[in-house]
C-alpha cells in the first residue's frame, strides 16, 4: 500500500506549507520543492522495472537499439522539464515555465529529427521510382 | 523507496524558528540582522533541496539517459 505512505506524504507536506507560508513564503517553496522531488524520486524507481522490459521486449522484436534508446531520452527530457516547470510556476514565475517547457520541445524535437529522417527515406523507397 | 518525511519536518522546522528568530531580532531593533538570518536559513535549505535534486537528476540520467 504504498499510495497510502505517497498521500500521507503529501498532506504532511501540504499542511506544513500552509503553516510556514504565513510566517515564510521563502521556506514554503523549499518544502514544496522537497516534497516533489521525493515523490519523483520514489516513483522513478518503478518506471526502472518497466523500461527494463519495455527493452527487453524491444531486443526480442529485434527493434534498432538507437530508436529504443532516442524515445527514452526524449521521455526523460519531458520529465525533467515538466518537473522543472511545475517548481518555477510554484514560485510565480509563469513566464519562465512557460519557456523552460518550450526549451523542452524543441530539444525533444532535435532528437526526433534522425528518426523523422528514416521514416522518410523509407517512404521514397516505397514510391516508385519515375513514376 | 527514500520517503524522508522528517528533511521535510526539518525544513519546517527552520522555517518556522528563522521566523521566530527574525521576529525577536525585529522586536530588537536590528532589522538588518533579521534579514540576514532570513537569508542564512534559505540557503540551508536551499542546500538541502539542491542535494536531493542532483540525486534526482542523477537518476534520471541513469534511468532514461543511458550514462
Amino acid at each position: 500500500m504504498e499510495i497510502v505512505q505517497i498521500v500521507g506524504f503529501g498532506l504532511i507536506a501540504a499542511v506544513l506549507i500552509l503553516v510556514v507560508k504565513e510566517q515564510k513564503p521563502l521556506y514554503a517553496f523549499g518544502i514544496a520543492a522537497f516534497a516533489g522531488i521525493s515523490l519523483f524520486l520514489l516513483v522513478i524507481g518503478k518506471i526502472d522495472a518497466v523500461i527494463a522490459v519495455l527493452e527487453n521486449l524491444s531486443e526480442r522484436a529485434g527493434v534498432p537499439s538507437i530508436y529504443m534508446a532516442t524515445i527514452l531520452k526524449i521521455i526523460g527530457i519531458a520529465y525533467i522539464a515538466e518537473f522543472g516547470a511545475q517548481i518555477v510556476r510554484d514560485t510565480g514565475q509563469e513566464s519562465i515555465a512557460v519557456k523552460i517547457e518550450f526549451a523542452g520541445k524543441v530539444l525533444i524535437l532535435v532528437m526526433a529529427v534522425p528518426i523523422i529522417s528514416v521514416i522518410v527515406d523509407a517512404v521514397m523507397n516505397l514510391l516508385p521510382t519515375g513514376g | 523507496m527514500s520517503m524522508d518525511v522528517s528533511a521535510i519536518f526539518q525544513i519546517a522546522g527552520i522555517g518556522i524558528i528563522v521566523a521566530m528568530i527574525h521576529t525577536v531580532l525585529k522586536q530588537m531593533g536590528k532589522e538588518d540582522m533579521a534579514h540576514w538570518v532570513t537569508l542564512i536559513g534559505f540557503v540551508v535549505v536551499l542546500f538541502m533541496v539542491i542535494r536531493m535534486l542532483n540525486e534526482l537528476f542523477q537518476e534520471i540520467k541513469t534511468i532514461f539517459l543511458f550514462q
